[in-house]
């Protein structure tokens, strides 16, 4: 109950606050929520599934160049544009997965594989003319909520905040259906899962596919809130690691791992950087240390920890 | 496309091949013994090639010579590195282990940009900008030094693996970890031994390149990423299948170069990767058994 309380507590606080708060502080905050929202999308994969992919960066790269096409040649909603760029990377995990699981690849052979496939894409785009190659694509700023484009960094605060909260519920859903408690089964001991019975083909495709999914949605949302995009910023390794970084600093695998890995990460990151100013690389530097640090003390990460004391 | 162009693909793409032979030996040995991945091999070449830089920059020492000091530093180092960052992790989750010497690689190659910023340095070596000419297609200097001190060091490595004891208990760790053990092996020094040697080799490959390549803080990367596909190619583990695999990836980086527009030759090197994953997760040669 307490921990009900308190989650509560701290979701109206999240709903109510943000307007008070100065604007340095709501970029923090949008920052946050964001990687957060990466993090959790990744950590139906790499934390329930236990594939750790290195390339997520392959399906945000894809739903952001797609929304932001689709807009800019044709004029498309990028809420529409969105749920494309979603549909397409989710296409594109099954393609990646059927081929990696089918061939038998676990484990560093699967993050390797994640890692090359988003690679490839990235070269693509660099290469690529009609997608902006290496310069990139802008989106002009202007105030029209019908196409994803608002007036202030409020707007943006609160549909990160849906999309994470979204994100967690949903995740919160998959770990108490069957295809969670499956899930587990072959994160723990796929051979044994497939000797039970389980379909651990099939559920590590579902997996991906929903991993993709929103991890693309956030790809969209970074093209709009910045406005800019490019080959690097979206499909460089840089994201994917990103997102598995806050799952597994957070405690990969369970509900609210990524959350507080973002909570914990972004902050540091946000005052490494201002205590540094000029010097480019710092808070980089210090999520390598944390992350080594974390996987050698805290193996299960915060919420792991936290839950064995 | 005339023949000349051709052959000095196929001749820039063997004589960089090498040097990915080179960095590719050391990432398949640490992985033949410590049955990690290490994310951070590139990121301790990058270092390596700040030593080569500023021996160069401020003491005037030649690149080639100062491997003389860095080789055994690097392998100091990696001793080090081992001992106080991977072995106490050595039970650890595999994909931990995997995150592990990722968490290395970000943070030694920020520190880089930290202590030294993002500028291109370059390094001049008495052989800089000496070339000739064989048939239509020009060899500089630097790179046949390279690749020749690459392979050099190779066969060196080879024989040290074959004949010496130090090289024998890695085998032997490399092939049967118990047994090894049970055998009155070190197993705790060897391990640390093979992570030595792996740095120490990218310590060579570095000052080997910085006569004709730049030196900045994510120069590592792509040696670390055409390594991870040498070796994958080559078989994890197999000393051999690293140095002909890293032939066959500078080959296809160089033709892929001459052949195809921008920098899609990448797509070329990352395509063979996934193809031999999917197909031959063993290698093309064949992994480390029995070998």
């Amino acid at each position: 109950m307490a921990a009900r309380a308190v989650g509560l507590v701290a979701l109206a606080a999240l709903v109510a606050l943000p307007p008070l708060l100065p604007k340095y502080f709501l970029e923090v905050l949008i920052s946050v929520l964001f990687y957060a929202y990466l993090g959790e999308s990744w950590n139906v994969l790499g934390g329930y599934a236990g594939q750790f992919s290195f390339g997520h960066a392959a399906f945000f790269g894809i739903g952001a160049y797609t929304s932001t096409l689709l807009f800019l040649r044709l004029a498309v909603s990028p809420w529409i544009g969105m749920v494309a760029g979603g549909l397409l990377a989710a296409g594109f995990g099954l393609f990646a997965g059927s081929l990696s699981f089918r061939y038998g690849l676990r484990g560093p052979y699967f993050s390797l594989v994640t890692l090359a496939f988003a690679e490839m894409l990235r070269v693509v785009a660099v290469n690529t003319k009609a997608v902006g190659s290496s310069l990139g694509l802008s989106i002009a700023p202007r105030s029209a909520p019908a196409l994803f484009l608002f007036d202030g960094k409020l707007p943006y605060y609160y549909v990160i905040l849906a999309m994470a909260l979204g994100a967690v519920l949903l995740t919160r859903a998959i770990e108490r259906s069957k295809l969670g408690y499956a899930l587990h089964a072959v994160r723990e001991n796929e051979d044994a899962a497939e000797a039970a019975g389980v379909d651990t083909l099939a559920m590590k495709l579902r997996a991906m596919a929903i991993s993709s999914f929103l991890t693309a949605l956030g790809g969209t949302f970074y093209a709009q809130y910045y406005g800019y995009i490019d080959p690097s910023l979206t499909f460089g390794p840089a994201v994917s690691i990103q997102g598995l970084l806050q799952a597994i600093v957070g405690g990969a695998g369970t509900v609210l791992g990524p959350f507080v890995g973002s909570f914990v990460l972004t902050p540091i990151s946000e005052l490494s950087r201002a205590a540094l100013r000029g010097r480019a690389g710092a808070d980089v530097m210090l999520y390598g240390l944390i992350l080594v640090l974390v996987i050698s003390f805290l193996p299960h990460g915060l919420v792991g920890w936290f839950r064995r004391r | 496309m005339t023949w000349g162009l051709l052959l000095q693909a196929v001749i820039s793409g063997l004589l960089l091949g090498g040097v990915y032979g080179l960095v590719a030996s050391g990432l398949t040995l640490i992985f033949g013994v410590l049955r990690i991945i290490n994310f951070a091999h590139g990121a301790i070449m990058m270092l390596a090639m700040y030593a080569s830089y500023w021996l160069h920059a401020l003491g005037g020492v030649d690149p080639y010579l100062s491997i003389l000091l860095t080789a055994p530093l690097f392998f100091v180092l990696g001793v080090g590195v081992q001992r106080v960052v991977i072995e106490p992790n050595r039970r650890a989750a595999e994909h931990n282990q995997l995150l592990l010497t990722l968490g290395l690689a970000l943070f030694l190659e920020n520190l880089a940009l930290v202590l030294w910023q993002g500028d291109f340095r370059t390094v001049r070596s008495a052989i800089s900008g000496t070339s000739f000419m064989l048939g239509d297609a020009l060899v500089e200097g630097a790179r046949l030094v390279a690749c020749a001190g690459a392979v050099v060091v190779c066969v060196g490595l080879f024989a040290w693996l074959r004949l010496t004891d130090a090289g024998k208990a890695l085998r032997a760790l490399a092939e049967e970890p118990e047994g090894a053990a049970l055998m009155g092996i070190d197993v705790t020094r060897i391990r640390g031994v093979a992570f030595g040697m792996g740095a120490a080799c990218v310590a060579v490959a570095g000052a080997l390149v910085t006569p004709f390549f730049y030196v900045a803080p994510d120069v590592g990367e792509s040696f670390n990423i055409m390594a991870f596909v040498v070796v994958v190619l080559g078989g994890m583990g197999n000393f051999l299948g690293a140095l002909l695999g890293g032939f066959v990836i500078g080959l296809a980086e160089s033709l892929g170069a001459t052949l195809l527009p921008g920098s899609l030759k990448y797509l070329v090197v990352f395509l063979l990767f996934v193809l031999v994953l999917l197909l031959r997760p063993e290698g093309i040669f064949g992994g480390a058994r029995g070998r």
